[in-house]
């Protein structure tokens, strides 16, 4: 009976316990409470991505009420794939905020965190799992103004013009997505995905279909950062407490990744995207531009946080290059990479949050020597750090892999040789923070000297052996994310 | 005459474009804030205009009425105009913030001072 329930269960469950973090106060108690909360939508995530590959996709009726009418929980290869990497960080973040919140935040605030905290990961997780529109939008907004007062808890002041200026480009961004949906409702009377998907060849005004297209898109785009629609993301993750930096960055763009494929291949259908519009091209060019400017950018950065921040914008960029290629092997590897970078960025951002605790700032001059002193804290980094240049036998090798089979497939061997050279821009900006860790004598004194405290470090390593896990074992990720692509494609009309 | 007809539209994508423009033209922080919700206030007109029907009645079936509005529209932007107002408040709230910490609520102000911080440093 409650089994067949849990699909509601993995939102309704944090959100519920963002209220009742508030109403307890004590930091302790809001900890215990967002942890379990996020510990049970990951369990119950997992459950259902279990079920989805055994018995195909999970149709939840919210209040009983049938779709179109109702609202209607759709979980499938996609989704549930989706919904296991927003939970896992989730419940790792929690982990690590026990330590790294009460250095950074006044006593009498955490409880506030731990709130925000769970409405932040109700909110992904709800535009995961609806299969409704405008539901998505109303998640879309629990999620972002919960991640606009996450960053601006941020010690440093500069983290509230980072949090205004995300929320002024988010609010404009989810507008722009209800503008577009909007116009879908007006051309087809309906809000549910898959009746959308069933309607749109008939609708009346083409022209009008087209607009909420390019509506989505770009509202879409600003939520996920695409070149040049990234502006807010480098200050914005720069300036957020650590925990805050390594859940958003390794979640909330991701979902934004998921709405857009949704919409793309499951609701307009590819025909329509690649055909009316250019949307391919366009898609393809701002990756190759995200990738080679965002790269270059993060070679020059002087702070570790703002270095990834922007290494972060290039990853987004393969990511949408995997959606604009449209093939099999090319959303595999889209899917593969939102999942795979998730992990990576999530170890490097909780590790990076380590150096902050203990010397003070992110500052890659406070990584000097870091070798010696914070010995497990600089490996891991190193390590996460291959995974984002994608060496192999690290997950980051998995996705450019499938991205470099899909290049091939659609006989683009420029791309091919891109993506190897943009790796090597990787390295380079890697390699800054190996030679201030290993090959640089210790810098000044460092407030609090000595490894990051354990409770931080557990939750990072355990992200840091995904990035090896997944790496060699890939069944799993890249299975779940053929079958996904499968999905996105055969749900095509 | 179809342009006048549908001037329900027009007011809409005037008030989008008025509220998109104050966003990026303006630098004071709390201007920003008004022309976000002017924006987010065009969207409302957008989905609550198509939803009436001339000579619609509310969606009570009864004797003697044929006609009905489509009473879906007011309910999303009902949730709609909550998620304004929240964020509003919200943008406020930071607004207040940024102006204890800087003294100022012009953007050209608030830049320049952290490059002096930043250059002083």
């Amino acid at each position: 009976m409650t089994l067949a329930h849990l699909p509601a269960l993995e939102v309704v469950v944090p959100l519920l316990a963002a209220p009742l973090a508030v109403l307890l106060r004590r930091s302790s108690l809001a900890w215990a409470i967002a942890t379990a909360a996020c510990a049970f939508s990951f369990a119950v995530a997992l459950l259902l991505a279990s079920e989805v590959s055994a018995h195909g996709p999970i149709s939840y009726h919210l209040g009983s009420w049938p779709p179109p009418w109702g609202i209607e929980y759709r979980v499938d290869a996609l989704s549930a794939f989706v919904l296991v990497l927003v939970s896992g960080i989730g419940t790792l973040t929690a982990l690590y905020a026990w330590r790294s919140i009460a250095a950074e935040l006044p006593r009498d605030q955490i409880y506030l965190y731990y709130a925000l905290h769970c409405l932040c990961v109700a909110g992904l997780l709800g535009m995961t799992i609806t299969g409704d529109a405008f539901n998505l939008f109303v998640f879309m907004e629990i999620a972002s103004l919960s991640s606009y007062v996450l960053i601006a808890l941020g010690r440093d002041r500069r983290a509230l013009v980072a949090a205004y200026q995300y929320l002024i480009l988010g609010t404009i961004g989810a507008t722009f997505y209800v503008i577009g949906v909007g116009l879908l409702y007006l051309s087809t009377g309906t809000l549910n995905m898959d009746d959308l998907a069933a309607r749109l060849p008939q609708a009346a005004s083409p022209r009008a279909v087209l607009a909420a297209l390019a509506f989505i898109t770009v509202g879409v785009s600003l939520k996920l950062a695409l070149f040049p629609l990234h502006l807010w993301l480098p200050n914005a993750y720069a300036y957020a407490p650590s925990a805050v930096t390594a859940f958003l960055a390794a979640t909330a763009t991701k979902v934004s990744v998921y709405v857009l494929l949704r919409f793309y291949f499951g609701i307009f259908g590819l025909e329509l995207v690649a055909e009316s519009l250019p949307m391919r091209e366009i898609l393809l060019v701002l990756s190759l531009v995200a990738i080679v400017t965002a790269s270059l950018v993060a070679l020059w950065q002087a702070d570790l946080k703002r270095l990834f921040a922007y290494s972060s914008v290039a990853q987004i960029g393969y990511i949408t290059l995997g959606i604009s290629m449209a093939s099999r092997d090319g959303l595999t590897a889209a899917v593969v990479h939102l999942f795979n970078h998730g992990v990576t960025k999530g170890a490097l951002f909780l590790l990076v949050g380590g150096i902050a605790l203990r010397a003070g700032s992110a500052g890659l001059e406070c990584a000097r020597g870091l070798g010696r002193t914070m010995p497990l804290t600089s490996l891991g980094i190193v390590i996460a750090g291959l995974s984002l240049i994608g060496v192999p036998g690290t997950a980051g090798f998995v996705s450019k892999w499938y991205l470099v089979l899909g290049a091939i497939e659609a006989g683009r061997w420029w791309l091919v040789a891109f993506v190897v050279a943009t790796s090597l821009i990787a390295v380079a900006y890697v390699w800054r923070f190996v030679e201030a860790a290993y090959l640089s004598a210790p810098g000044g004194r460092t407030p609090e000297p000595g490894e990051t405290p354990a409770t931080m470090l557990v939750p990072a390593w355990i992200l840091v052996a995904a990035c090896v896990g997944f790496g060699l074992q890939t069944s799993w990720t890249v299975g779940g994310a053929q079958r996904a692509a499968a999905l996105l494609l055969g749900g095509a009309p | 005459m179809s342009v006048l007809g549908h001037y329900s539209y027009w007011i809409t994508v005037i008030l989008m474009v008025a509220g998109l423009y104050i966003v990026i033209a303006r630098g004071n922080l709390i201007k920003k804030l008004i022309g976000l919700s002017i924006f987010q206030t065009s969207v409302y007109l957008l989905y609550i205009a198509p939803g009436k029907l001339i000579g619609g009645t509310a969606p009570i079936v009864a004797d003697g009425f044929k006609l009905y509005s489509n009473p879906l529209p007011h309910v999303l932007i009902l949730t709609a105009i909550v998620v304004g107002v929240a964020t509003l408040a919200l943008g406020l709230a930071i607004v207040v913030r940024i102006r204890e910490a800087y003294g100022a609520i012009e953007e050209d102000e608030i830049l320049a001072a952290d490059r002096d911080r930043g250059a002083g440093a």
